[in-house]
């Protein structure tokens, strides 16, 4: 045994030191590892798959949250006749996924998400102008902006999302007080319907300013609010104005008076707070109303999100939605194409369904939204006015590390009482380098 | 194996020995079996833990914006970039600061409570199950729980039922910044997740003291409880010590689960980790991520084995 034991000490050793090594650096493979787990539950919507020659496409989507969405989207898939489409429903983090997926050869074919300029730089998404064609004009200028990157359109807007603000009626009246229309009409109405066991107003468990797990639903009215964005029309920082820090300071206000609902079960945008009488108001998406009819039925309005004062600023709600893309990593992008052509674009019967039959979502289609008798009356009918007067438009040059860094800016300020000046301007400086790599 | 060298010529004994081992099927066996045994776990090792090491190391150096394909150099550029005051430096602040009160007291509740295990007469194995299962949770699902039942911020929450019946309004616990309030549910949370392990760590270590020692302390006259752990227990247990304090030191700065589901990417209160995360995964910096984590990677090392200098990692207990 004597010559043995130096050599089984030093393997031991070596994989000692390697444990320990990898242990101890064991945060570096993170970058690596995540995002590979299988939270997504995949169905096979191809039958049995002896499909012979028909190719393949796996199409991916977040987690709608009303019921029958899912089945719905299996069920699109399986009506495709020229290929077997896999679609993959994603619970959770998706955006992570997805980012994760797109970088990898067994990332999805199809997806949905929004464009982005980074992705079009690095070449991960693929020019789909001619998908569109002739039917550009049927698509509201919104959209097209949000799906535009110099001039080439990268993604057919699937469904168009907005926000409204949701009020209880009987709850205002019993308090004697109208549905807000300034900031300082918001604040003190949030104030007076707040209860031992109500809140006034629910924005968020955020307060709606840390975008993560959706959140952050926020950040764009705070500047709308005053009527203006996160980016000016050419690009440069568009939140630094005097106008932008007064309206931060009555976000810190409206947070302060305490009664605005945090900690709930659900976030903003689930209405399962409003509708279980947690909050009088909740800043939610169209998407939830037919929940919301359901339980309330009739007792409930929707405006936007108000403006500023009397006179400075305008009412707004976010343009936002889906968009399916094609990923250049796709293992026939020209079979991808067609996929998306055929559903999103020539499927007009699966596009209403889609957009109306589950959730409430604005087709995107100009044809197909006016037809949309759901949309018609009620509060339906306000909210899409609303959308059509002051749906503000995502900016396709926004990329994420500039929102992370306002929205850093916007935790600090609004949920632990920073300066508002020197937060911005922190914020300001990686827009600004951002913008620099971006345009030069 | 001494007394069958003692009748032999020690000369030619030991190369006739050592080639017949050599060449013969035995050790060729051994080591083929070491290499069964080991090598998928070496090849695993490998591909998913090493080659990613490398990876990222190469791509902390380049530019890789929405790609993992190192294209273009940039030298360090990354780094200086996240050693600026800065989202990164913050994080690693109050990390270190985080590091500086969780570490203590996990160690101080993991070791109280394996001396009481330790001198408990019955139910043992019940009571040593019980503080350990928590270890076998997943900090996704103890974390869910923490914030959608145990502090979630409205009237039905249990921390908030309990603190109503004393007329405390309800309490939004993870929201509330100033008094911090989330500390109570991430500490809470993760001292749940973490003190069984370190218990059973410590448990082993109570269970290797000789009970002579502790014989001839009280014959010395020392006194059954303080003394006795001062100058017996405490420091038998130096080399378990040790290892949980790496341990727990390397945890606090590897923290993510929790943070990251309870409190997302709140900049407040977010781990290197979790800021790292949200670069590269979120922003689809890679290469920032990447120099995030080999920093992270090589402070982990430097603490490490300056505490191994410091207290011995490694050396065989006294």
């Amino acid at each position: 045994m004597g010559p043995n034991l130096p050599a089984s000490f030093n393997r031991r050793r070596l994989l000692a030191a390697m444990g320990l090594g990898a242990a101890a650096v064991g945060s570096a493979p993170l970058l690596a590892a995540c995002g590979g787990g299988s939270s997504g539950v995949s169905g096979d919507s191809g039958g049995s798959g002896g499909s012979g020659s028909k190719p393949t496409i796996s199409q991916w989507y977040h987690q709608y949250g009303e019921a029958g969405t899912q089945q719905a989207v299996m069920r699109y898939a399986k009506a495709y006749p020229d290929a077997t489409v896999k679609v993959q429903w994603t619970p959770g983090d998706y955006t992570s996924k997805l980012n994760s997926g797109l970088l990898s050869s067994s990332g999805p074919d199809v997806f949905e998400s929004s464009v982005n300029i980074d992705q079009v730089k690095s070449n991960q998404v693929v020019d789909m102008t001619d998908v569109i064609g002739d039917l550009k004009s049927d698509y509201t200028e919104a959209d097209l902006k949000s799906c535009t990157v110099d001039g080439k359109i990268y993604g057919v807007k699937i469904v168009d999302d907005m926000g409204v603000l949701y009020y209880r009626k009987s709850l205002l009246s019993k308090a004697g007080i109208q549905p807000p229309t300034t900031i300082d009409e918001l604040i003190s109405a949030s104030q007076e319907l707040t209860t031992s066991n109500q809140k006034g107003l629910f924005i968020g468990n955020d307060a709606g300013v840390t975008p993560s797990f959706g959140g952050g639903s926020l950040l764009g009215p705070i500047l709308w609010t005053v009527g203006s964005d996160y980016l000016t029309a050419d690009n440069k920082v568009g939140f630094t104005s005097n106008e932008v820090m007064q309206s931060f300071e009555k976000m810190r206000q409206l947070f302060n008076t305490k009664s605005i609902l945090l900690g709930a079960p659900t976030d903003w945008w689930d209405p399962s707070s409003f509708t279980q009488g947690l909050a009088a108001m909740q800043w939610c998406g169209l998407w939830a109303m037919p929940g919301i009819q359901k339980a309330l039925g009739d007792d409930f309005g929707v405006v936007a999100w108000p403006k500023f004062s009397s006179t400075v600023g305008k009412p707004s709600t976010f343009a936002g939605g889906w968009t399916s893309m094609v990923s250049a990593k796709a293992k026939d992008v020209e079979a991808a194409k067609a996929f998306t052509k055929w559903l999103w674009i020539d499927n007009t019967a699966d596009q209403e369904d889609f957009n109306l039959s589950y959730g409430f979502h604005i087709p995107p289609r100009k044809s197909l939204a006016a037809k949309a008798t759901k949309l018609q009356s009620g509060p339906a009918a306000d909210a899409l006015k609303i959308f059509n007067d002051y749906a503000i438009a995502s900016n396709t040059a926004w990329t994420a590390k500039m929102n992370s860094a306002y929205a850093d800016a916007a935790t600090a300020i609004v949920r632990q009482g920073g300066d508002v000046e020197s937060n911005l301007n922190k914020a300001a400086k990686v827009v600004d380098s951002e913008l620099q790599r971006l345009f030069g | 194996m001494a007394t069958s060298t003692v009748d032999a010529p020690a000369v030619p004994a030991r190369p006739a020995s050592s080639a017949r081992r050599r060449r013969g099927g035995r050790i060729s066996g051994v080591t083929g079996a070491f290499w069964l045994f080991v090598g998928p776990f070496l090849i695993g090792l490998l591909v998913f833990v090493y080659l990613p090491i490398v990876w990222s190391v190469v791509l902390s150096f380049n530019r890789a914006q929405n790609t993992v394909t190192p294209s273009a150099f940039i030298g360090l550029q990354n780094y200086i970039d996240l050693l600026k005051p800065g989202p990164f430096l913050d994080s690693l602040i109050t990390f270190t600061i985080f590091a500086a009160f969780i570490v203590p007291v996990t160690f101080a509740l993991s070791i109280g409570l394996a001396l009481l295990l330790n001198r408990i007469r019955f139910a043992r194995a019940f009571f040593r199950s019980v503080f350990f299962l928590p270890t076998a949770c997943s900090y996704v699902v103890a974390s869910l729980v923490w914030k959608l039942s145990i502090f979630n911020g409205v009237r039905f929450g249990l921390a908030n039922t309990v603190l109503s019946w004393f007329g405390v309004p309800n309490v939004a616990w993870l929201a509330t910044t100033s008094p911090p309030l989330y500390w109570i549910v991430i500490v809470s949370a993760r001292l749940w997740l973490q003190v069984g392990f370190y218990m059973i760590l410590f448990l082993a270590g109570l269970q290797r003291i000789s009970p002579e020692l502790y014989e001839a302390a009280e014959v010395d006259g020392a006194k059954r409880g303080w003394q006795t752990f001062r100058f017996v227990t405490f420091p038998q247990l130096r080399a378990t010590s040790v290892a949980v304090l790496l341990l727990l030191l390397i945890a606090a700065y590897q923290a993510f689960d929790e943070f990251f589901n309870l409190l997302g990417n709140a900049s407040f209160a977010r781990p290197p980790l979790v800021y790292l995360y949200y670069t590269a995964q979120g922003d689809q910096d890679y290469g920032h991520g990447s120099a995030g984590a080999v920093i992270l990677a090589l402070l982990i090392m430097i603490v490490t084995l300056a505490q191994g200098r410091i207290f011995g990692f490694g050396k065989a207990a006294e």
